[in-house]
């Protein structure tokens, strides 16, 4: 069901945030994948890793002060970075659309849902008055959404927390999208909205064949919803390979020492965690080594000499000089 | 179980806060029943995992058992004494022998202490005399961090390294009992896992009582012996932790459990989930009956509805697995069936596609 052409088309994408009088920060470093229509995405990896920075950039919605976005992101062949601010509104929201963690604050407190979903339709798609309130509240309905009629006229704080970050996807969807950006959707959820969440992108990506690109750190939701995984660490891509590959057959070490690392409900008890040591601010910078290597088990002297590359073999793209082999998968 | 066997018992718990309105004459006009009557009994020794959604209660249970909040019913008995008689002093006292883990380890700590003030403070408050900086210098040693960092105050620390911090406190006065509400909730993937083992590592090193507060099931499964499950301000199973995840017979349980993803393809692939509908119902005016019965797919007329179900054991597994529904025989027999719209399948396209 996919073809081959891609949607979206990230290349070289980098991100440096400067500071008068400070030093500048590289967010994200050389990040490069693509998204082909029908397909789902996942860019994993915990905090500072780049991965809610290379979203913003990707969507243009990084302050334009102080940031330096370099590389390319094609969509449909048009580069999102270099097109005039009209034509990019006319495609983000419409084309490209976008699901935050935090429905709460991505929803205007002061205004009622309704208004919120109906601007989206009023923007992109010239409906109006009682149409768009027609549209808006089939919406919310497909979203799982109960009495949508009387929701609409509510404002943010009188909905949950479950209920907000569907009124956020029935706006993202408001103008069936062909690419959906979705950064950590369930994170501030529990567990049994979560699913409920999951189940609801999943069936949407299967109605309406749009693309999918999920960031998150949580590598169950990976594994149950996505296609192709990026691993993401310190604003560098290491791993990339399809679900099954990378949960079957982890090559980085991080790779491995996060699945190591999660407690897993169907593992027998007491089966020993194996924490990776440190801490992700424990980097090191990118052009003198490998960014993990401080915290690395793998580690070899070649590490620390010079940044590694992203060598791609067999369907899958690895940063690293020493990876895991065969045996070490396990107990990584 | 004898009781030498049971450090803290909780028996018929109830916190429940008023909602006043009215602007010069106040009224009560309700209550949230955030605890309503709860029964636990933490083994000495042991780790007590409890379970919930946010909203269900499982904090201020936490808390109501240190006498954070006041319990409104109920008796909490530590060691023999009853928590809920004690006053001034003593109460004083016996909060050496109970501490506490917070989620949040920035919000727990005093940005304008140093560690050496943080960790200093309860022996101080406690009056405990000899030397303090030897002390703090062995807690930052036991939950793994260097001595230098005495001198140095909360921001100039990583997630994991506050948390420890929180946790060389909560040990400081050699406490029975800690309560650890959410301690690795709020750290990145690959620190959760530094801290339950530090937690692990501790109780069996200082003899350590948890009763450990989380809505992950798998950090819990992992580091609990006895698991409750809590829904709404009741607990609605509880049992060993390897008999809950094996057979789990409350329909809460099971959604819960079915809705926790698996890092393994395979697995995500292949087995079937309960989707629960809606969310949780209102504390201030939960449903008759049993609590669960508005979103259990397994729910059957009239009696769900009108009588709330007590935790009982069920024949066929150990006294100690105790759940609260009417049904669970059935269910577990398979003569009720879940509501067939609540059931996800296994993905096909995904399990068909051998390329994947």
């Amino acid at each position: 069901m996919t073809s081959t052409e891609p949607l979206l088309d990230v290349r070289d994408l980098s991100v440096t945030f400067t500071r008068k009088g400070g030093p500048t920060v590289r967010a994200v470093d050389g990040v490069s994948f693509t998204v082909r229509p029908g397909e789902t995405v996942s860019l994993v990896g915990e905090s500072g890793s780049g991965k809610s920075v290379t979203s913003l950039a990707v969507m243009g919605l990084l302050p334009r002060r102080g940031v330096q976005v370099g590389g390319q992101v094609l969509f449909d062949g048009d580069d999102l970075l270099t097109l005039p601010r009209d034509r990019l509104r006319d495609i983000r929201g419409r084309d490209i659309a976008m699901v935050f963690q935090d429905p709460m604050s991505s929803l205007n407190p002061v205004v009622p849902i309704g208004v919120q979903v109906t601007e989206v339709l009023e923007r992109h798609q010239d409906l109006h008055g009682e149409k768009a309130r027609a549209a808006a509240a089939d919406l919310l309905a497909r979203v799982g959404i109960p009495d949508p009629t009387r929701r609409l006229k509510e404002y943010p704080h009188q909905l949950s927390g479950g209920m907000r970050q569907r009124a956020l996807i029935a706006m993202a969807l408001a103008c069936q999208p062909r690419l959906l950006i979705a950064d950590e959707p369930t994170t501030a959820l529990d567990v049994t909205i979560q699913a409920q969440i999951i189940e609801l992108l999943k069936e949407l990506v299967q109605d309406t064949g749009a693309a999918l690109v999920l960031i998150t750190h949580d590598l169950g939701i990976v594994a149950g919803l996505c296609d192709t995984v990026h691993v993401m660490y310190s604003g560098r891509v290491v791993e990339s390979a399809g679900r099954r590959e990378l949960f079957a057959r982890p090559r980085h070490p991080y790779t491995g020492g996060l699945l190591g690392s999660v407690p897993r409900l169907d593992a027998p008890r007491g089966a020993p965690l194996h924490p990776i040591p440190g801490s992700p601010t424990d980097v090191l910078r990118w052009d003198r080594g490998c960014a993990f290597a401080p915290r690395c088990q793998n580690r070899v002297d070649a590490c620390t000499e010079g940044p590694p590359p992203l060598e791609s073999y067999a369907g899958r793209s690895l940063r690293c000089l020493n990876p895991l082999t065969e045996s070490e998968e396990v107990s990584a | 179980m004898s009781d030498d066997d049971v450090l803290l018992s909780v028996r018929g718990l109830e916190v429940h806060f008023p909602i006043r309105s009215g602007i010069l004459i106040e009224r009560q006009i309700g209550s949230v029943k955030a605890v309503d009557g709860v029964d636990l009994d933490i083994p000495r020794g042991a780790t007590v995992g409890l379970v919930g959604e946010s909203g269900c209660g499982k904090s201020t249970l936490g808390r109501a058992i240190l006498r954070l909040v006041e319990p409104t019913a109920g008796t909490v008995t530590f060691d023999g004494t009853d928590l809920h008689n004690l006053a001034g002093e003593d109460l004083r006292r016996m909060r050496r022998q109970l501490q506490m883990v917070f989620q949040d380890p920035m919000a727990s700590l005093n940005p304008r202490q140093n560690v050496q003030s943080v960790l200093s403070e309860p022996l101080r408050a406690h009056g405990i005399g000899g030397d303090h900086a030897a002390r703090v210098r062995e807690l930052l040693d036991v939950v793994g961090l260097p001595a230098s960092a005495a001198n140095r105050y909360p921001h100039e620390f990583s997630g994991g390294q506050r948390q420890r911090i929180g946790i060389a406190r909560a040990i400081a006065l050699e406490p029975q009992l800690i309560v650890a509400d959410e301690p690795v909730s709020a750290l990145d993937v690959s620190i959760q896992a530094q801290v339950v083992n530090l937690l692990e590592e501790l109780q069996d090193r200082l003899g350590l009582t948890y009763l450990v507060i989380a809505h992950d099931l798998a950090v819990v499964r992992h580091i609990a012996d006895v698991v409750a499950v809590m829904y709404l301000g009741g607990l609605v199973e509880q049992a060993p932790s390897d008999d809950l995840y094996a057979t789990p017979l409350h329909p809460y349980t099971k959604a819960l459990m079915s809705a926790v993803p698996i890092p393994d393809p395979e697995v995500e692939d292949t087995r079937q989930r309960i989707l629960l509908q809606g969310d949780l119902p209102s504390p201030a005016d939960p449903p008759a009956g049993c609590r669960f019965h508005t979103r259990c797919p397994f729910r059957q007329p009239t009696r769900c509805a009108d009588e709330r179900p007590a935790l009982r054991t069920v024949p066929g597994h150990p006294e100690a697995h105790t759940v609260a529904c009417h049904w669970a025989e059935e269910i577990e027999a398979g003569r009720i069936r879940p509501d067939a719209a609540a059931v996800v399948a296994p993905n096909p396209q995904h399990a068909s596609d051998p390329a994947a």
